[in-house]
């Protein structure tokens, strides 16, 4: 909402500075979004007379003008206006001035070898109309003893642009801000004349609102103005509307957009002999169109509110009128509507044809339903003043009947919502301001609400209403009190921070990216989920919710390898989807890794990095998490996007009851697809809504502690086994010999080739052997020793090495 | 006793020689060996007369025990010989550079919700979460935002059907209403996360973050409100004093409602918070909508409080300096070296929120 300190005081007498003006609209919630000073610049617009014509010498339709810019001073200035002649008075703008229409500052410039200095300016450049045919004419009667003087008066005030909150479509119109500010102390508001049409001419176009269902208009009224000649707004009304950086067009369409933007009251005018026979307002039906005044044609679905004569629709109500019935200037008669409209009807109309406008923009807010005649007088009395012409007697037709709410408010609900009192005598008056009528009732007040203010409706509307007039600073503060009922965290997001900075800790850098992704990459890493489109993406590029946090991560990945970085770790902890349906969601923690170890190192020989890096990221996390790696269980079925033989699948127990994490070298077709240039890219995902939840807390795990003080001895052990058997199956079948005995078995070689059989491998281990109880002697020694053979063998089909 | 001054003598002498380990040994043989001339005298004890065996172990001893002393010293000498020797040659460039390490860091918007966290934890409230996915009636309808209602245009929202019935949350308002669903009444709460919006540009992300707050009991009024955020503005900026305003504003669940701005100015090129007279948004807030609370089962005649929301990125920005929002997500490994924090630094209520 734009408007003036000059404008606002056609509804308010105040003595203050333009300064305290905008602090009051602050503090009372009208927030003002940008100062603007449009007159800045436009003194060195100048009358102007041309006292000289003469053709361009290199150009046909080019004139090289002498202008007369006042004492004595002439300016030879190159024009190609057909108007321009001997004796015209026009708008000069000298080189440096801003052209308010396209915001170039002009130069001295030579055109076709003749230098010229300024420019004579069309209406149309000054931002003054349309009219960009020719230069600017000034009445020589008028303007023949200012010649040299500014052509824009130097008064108007700045530009005030003010975010009005969707609840106050009564602040959508400059009588409504001065309303409050008058409310808050900020000066008093002047009295509107009430103006009596004292016509006996009857509105001879009949106007019918049908009584359908759902039909969006409750009351129409209308005003013929008969033989107006439509002219140019007179000065007063062209600054007002240029003040606020609104373009003059005639002075019909100008008055319905004054009294607009002055009363919030939003008018239509029809060149009434357009309109066939009479108006129906009604529901459209599918199919109907209509050309609107934005030059678009419009095809209506069912239920759309219409206003329409014989031939079919003029418009549409309250949100945009039609090409057929608009005014012109030489537009004769004049109908002027001014109707009340559902908000609710009006949105939903607008948002299926995808329409905005300022009408649309008030009528979805909220008019005042007691506003239609008010704004009718005020349109047709000026129309008559400027235009001539006859007023007829106002029509108003309604559906239903506006009641005034009236709601119940008790003083003492204040105190108790806000922490501090007022008396309610200040109350009674703020309210009065506002325009509410207030009766005690006992020991509530009876509130009727004004009819502009369609946002109240209960007490806690009213309380708002009197501490936003207060003033917020009246508010006191209460420190808060230090005291904790509740653990602030639970078990599952101590852990997300948990794993957040353990991975941070091994050398990744956290990133946060988007939850959603390029529909491409998604496909790579979107394993067994289905796609989830969004409906309205910002870019084809972010179309899908995330079904991994690999896409992210690769994109990323990729530029900052093209940045020449060579070595990273990136991990996200976030959500990715398997649904639409809201809590389809788990939160991943994922990383990948790009490049080489020991890159340029003067230590030792670099490689890159590999599985087993990452491996140990995850199992290292996991057991600073609190699990117990010796339970672990790994198998190697993993996505699609892993490499399928360098990746696992990890699961906390042997139970495999939900996979804890996934970690492997990305699979080399995605590398190469996605054009990733690095040596190595391995990756893990952690799935936290799988991980459960350590049963014991730290605190009963630390009161178990047992160590042994018996001597312990290391065996070595080297098996020759067939390909197939995993390690991790050897290790088991070892530790399960005797679990109190074997306290750490450790691999130290894997080997195939050279003197083993093919299909074979032989591994060796490292067991470490250590009672609670006793020392053990040679023969316990090699009692076990035998059995762990001997087991070995049976179990695995393995033959030990001799 | 003159064979065992003799020995005595014979011995130091030879041990004053600069000899080798080797050379040792054999002296020590020669002295101490199974047939050494120490051990062949101490087989003699037996054969001395009784009256002088006394003196002659005495003497015996003290003699072994000068030889076996100097023995060992002697080859003390010659062990530190050979380890500075050892030492010398082991010399090497210190200034080589130390074994490859890699720094992680903390992404700072994730540092911010910790502190948030830390900040809220000492004054009774803890953290609920809600889905990034929400229905429409939590995000809207049950906040007082019906179907139809211009406010619901100041959010861009993006949705996941055709009917709009499911959509990405605008704001993280829709945790109150899910925290309020499943307890009851009082609620002490706050609730950091993701929120979306189609909207994109210099100062807008399609995805951004923000920490709603939501504290509902009896008899809590405007004054805790911002009580409470004074008291949380100070702590995080770190500050003793702040600037504060409420300046009225509209949310439609909540009633009054305000728009929280914070006074600050540029010095040198940084924005020092809580001095100057420019002024700075940072957050909606007010007491909770009746209708909100009708909403979610909460009687408004018993029950009453206020909520907040404040943008996350923005206060780290503001914090940390860090200018352009869209940088947060870009992921470029430079920034998020810089900007990121050591993961060491969990921020906590004794040793500060920032180093």
């Amino acid at each position: 909402m734009k408007i003036t300190f000059d404008w606002l005081k056609d509804h308010l007498t105040v003595n203050a500075k333009e300064e305290s003006l905008i602090e009051k609209l602050t503090d009372i919630g009208l927030e003002v979004e940008s100062i603007e000073n449009l007159s800045e610049g436009l003194d060195l617009f100048k009358i102007a007379k041309i006292v000289k014509t003469e053709k361009h010498p290199n150009a046909d339709r080019l004139k090289v003008c002498d202008v007369d810019i006042g004492e004595k001073e002439i300016k030879k200035v190159v024009c190609g206006a057909p108007n321009a002649r001997n004796g015209l008075i026009t708008v000069y703008a000298p080189p440096g001035a801003i052209i308010p229409k396209n915001k170039t500052k002009l130069v001295v410039a030579k055109i076709r070898d003749v230098t010229s200095y300024g420019m004579l300016c069309s209406e149309s450049e000054l931002n003054l109309s349309e009219e960009s045919e020719g230069i600017t004419e000034l009445a020589l009667s008028k303007y023949n003893k200012s010649i040299g003087k500014n052509f824009f008066n130097q008064a108007s005030s700045n530009l005030i642009d003010l975010s009005i909150t969707p609840n106050r479509p009564d602040c959508l119109g400059v009588r409504g801000i001065a309303r409050d500010l008058a409310a808050s102390g900020f000066g008093k508001l002047k009295q509107e004349k009430n103006k009596v049409i004292n016509s006996k001419k009857p509105q001879t176009i009949k106007v019918k609102i049908s009584n359908e269902k759902n039909q969006g208009c409750f009351s129409f009224g209308s005003c013929l103005i008969t033989n107006v000649k439509n002219v140019e707004s007179p000065k007063w009304l062209k600054d007002k509307l240029i003040s606020i950086g609104q373009k003059p067009i005639s002075a019909i369409v100008d008055i319905t957009n004054y009294v607009m933007i002055d009363i919030n009251r939003p008018l239509h005018a029809y060149d009434a002999d357009k309109i066939e026979k009479r108006i129906i307002v009604r529901n459209s039906k599918s199919g109907e169109e209509f050309t609107a005044l934005d030059n678009k044609n419009y095809k209506l679905e069912d239920g759309m509110c219409v206003i329409s004569d014989d031939k079919g629709v003029l418009g549409l109500g309250g949100i945009i009128g039609g090409t057929r019935s608009g005014t012109e200037i030489d537009t004769k008669n004049v109908l002027i509507e001014s109707a009340y409209f559902d908000p609710r009807s009006i949105r939903s109309t607008a948002k299926r044809l995808n329409i905005d406008s300022d009408a649309k923009f008030r009528f979805e807010r909220g008019i005042d339903q007691l506003s239609i005649e008010e704004g009718l007088k005020k349109a047709a009395f000026l129309i008559k003043k400027i235009c001539g012409g006859e007023i007829s007697k106002i029509d108003i037709q309604k559906i239903n009947k506006f009641k005034n709410k009236i709601i119940k408010f008790d003083p003492n609900s204040f105190e108790k919502v806000t922490g501090f009192k007022i008396p309610t005598k200040d109350m009674l008056y703020i309210l009065g301001k506002l325009g509410f009528q207030c009766k005690k009732d006992k020991k509530a007040l009876k509130l009727t609400i004004p009819s502009w203010r369609p946002d109240i409706s209960q007490e806690i509307d009213v309380v708002e209403e009197l501490v936003r007039l207060s003033g917020y600073d009246k508010i006191k503060i209460e420190e808060p009190i230090k005291e904790r009922k509740k653990s602030t965290l639970t078990q599952t997001q101590k852990l997300f921070h948990f794993l957040q900075r353990s991975i941070a800790s091994k050398g990744y850098l956290e990133a946060i990216t988007w939850s959603f992704t390029d529909a491409k990459y998604n496909d790579y890493f979107k394993g067994q989920y289905k796609e989830l489109k969004i409906i309205n993406p910002i870019s084809s590029e972010l179309s899908v919710l995330r079904n991994s946090i690999f896409s992210n991560l690769i994109i990323y990945m990729r530029k900052n390898i093209d940045r020449g970085i060579k070595d990273l770790s990136i991990f996200e902890i976030g959500p990715i989807f398997y649904g639409t349906q809201p809590g389809e969601q788990n939160t991943v923690v994922s990383g990948l890794v790009a490049g080489k170890k020991s890159r340029l190192s003067w230590l030792e020989k670099d490689r890159n990095v590999d599985v087993f890096d990452i491996k140990r990221d995850v199992v290292q996390t996991l057991v600073e998490a609190g699990y117990d790696s010796e339970k672990f269980f790994i198998d190697d079925e993993t996505p699609t996007y892993y490499h399928p033989g360098k990746s696992g699948r990890l699961f906390l127990n042997r139970g495999k009851d939900s996979i804890a994490a996934y970690f492997g070298e990305i699979h080399p077709n995605i590398i190469k697809q996605i054009d990733l240039k690095t040596e190595s890219l391995v990756g893990f995902e952690i799935f936290l809504d799988n991980l459960k939840l350590p049963k014991k807390s730290l605190k009963d795990q630390k009161t178990k502690y047992s160590v042994s003080d018996y001597q312990k001895s290391e065996r070595d052990f080297a098996f020759i086994v067939d390909k197939k058997i995993n390690v991790q199956d050897l290790v088991s079948v070892i530790a399960n010999v005797d679990k109190n005995l074997i306290s750490n078995i450790k691999v130290f070689d894997v080997y195939e080739g050279e003197n083993i059989p093919k299909n074979k491998k032989s591994i060796a281990i490292s067991v470490t052997i250590q009672s609670q109880e006793k020392t053990l002697d040679v023969s316990d020694l090699d009692k076990i020793n035998k059995l762990i053979i001997k087991t070995v063998e049976n179990k695995t089909g393995a033959k030990i090495r001799s | 006793m003159s064979d065992i001054k003799n020995i005595r003598d014979q011995f130091v002498s030879k041990l004053k020689n600069d000899l080798s380990l080797e050379e040792i040994n054999t002296i020590k043989t020669d002295l101490f060996g199974k047939n050494g001339q120490i051990s062949s005298q101490f087989k003699t004890i037996g054969l001395i007369p009784e009256k002088e065996r006394k003196k002659f172990a005495s003497d015996l001893n003290q003699v072994k025990d000068e030889l076996q002393s100097l023995i060992i010293n002697k080859i003390n000498e010659i062990d530190g010989k050979k380890i500075n020797e050892k030492l010398e040659k082991e010399k090497i460039d210190i200034t080589l550079p130390e074994r490859p390490f890699a720094r992680g860091k903390v992404h700072p918007v994730s540092q911010t919700i910790d502190e948030i966290s830390s900040i809220f934890s000492e004054i009774g409230f803890s953290v609920e979460e809600g889905p990034d996915v929400e229905n429409e009636y939590n995000n809207f309808t049950a906040l007082n935002t019906p179907d139809n209602h211009p406010a619901r245009d100041m959010h861009d929202t993006f949705y996941l059907d055709e009917n709009k019935e499911v959509l990405l949350r605008t704001h993280t308002s829709p945790v109150q209403i899910r925290t309020m669903m499943k307890d009851k009444p009082p609620f002490k709460i706050i609730a950091p996360g993701r929120t979306y919006r189609s909207d994109s540009d210099q100062t807008h992300a399609p995805m951004f973050h923000q920490v709603e707050g939501l504290h509902i009991d009896k008899n809590i009024n405007m004054g805790h409100l911002k009580g409470c955020l004074n008291y949380f503005i100070k702590e995080f900026f770190e500050v003793e004093k702040i600037k504060m305003r409420f300046r009225p504003s509209h949310f439609p669940f909540t009633e009054p409602s305000a728009e929280v701005d914070i006074g600050y100015k540029i010095k040198d090129g940084k924005i020092i918070i809580g001095e100057g007279d420019q002024w700075l948004e940072i957050l909606g807030c007010g007491m909770v909508h009746p209708n909100v609370l009708k909403n979610v089962k909460v009687d408004p005649a018993k029950y009453q409080g206020y909520a907040f929301g404040i943008g996350i990125d923005r206060l780290a920005m503001l914090k940390y300096g860090i200018n352009d929002l869209r940088s947060f997500f870009d992921c470029d490994y430079r920034w998020l070296n810089h900007f990121g924090f050591d993961p060491l630094d969990v921020p906590t209520n004794y040793r500060g929120l920032s180093r």
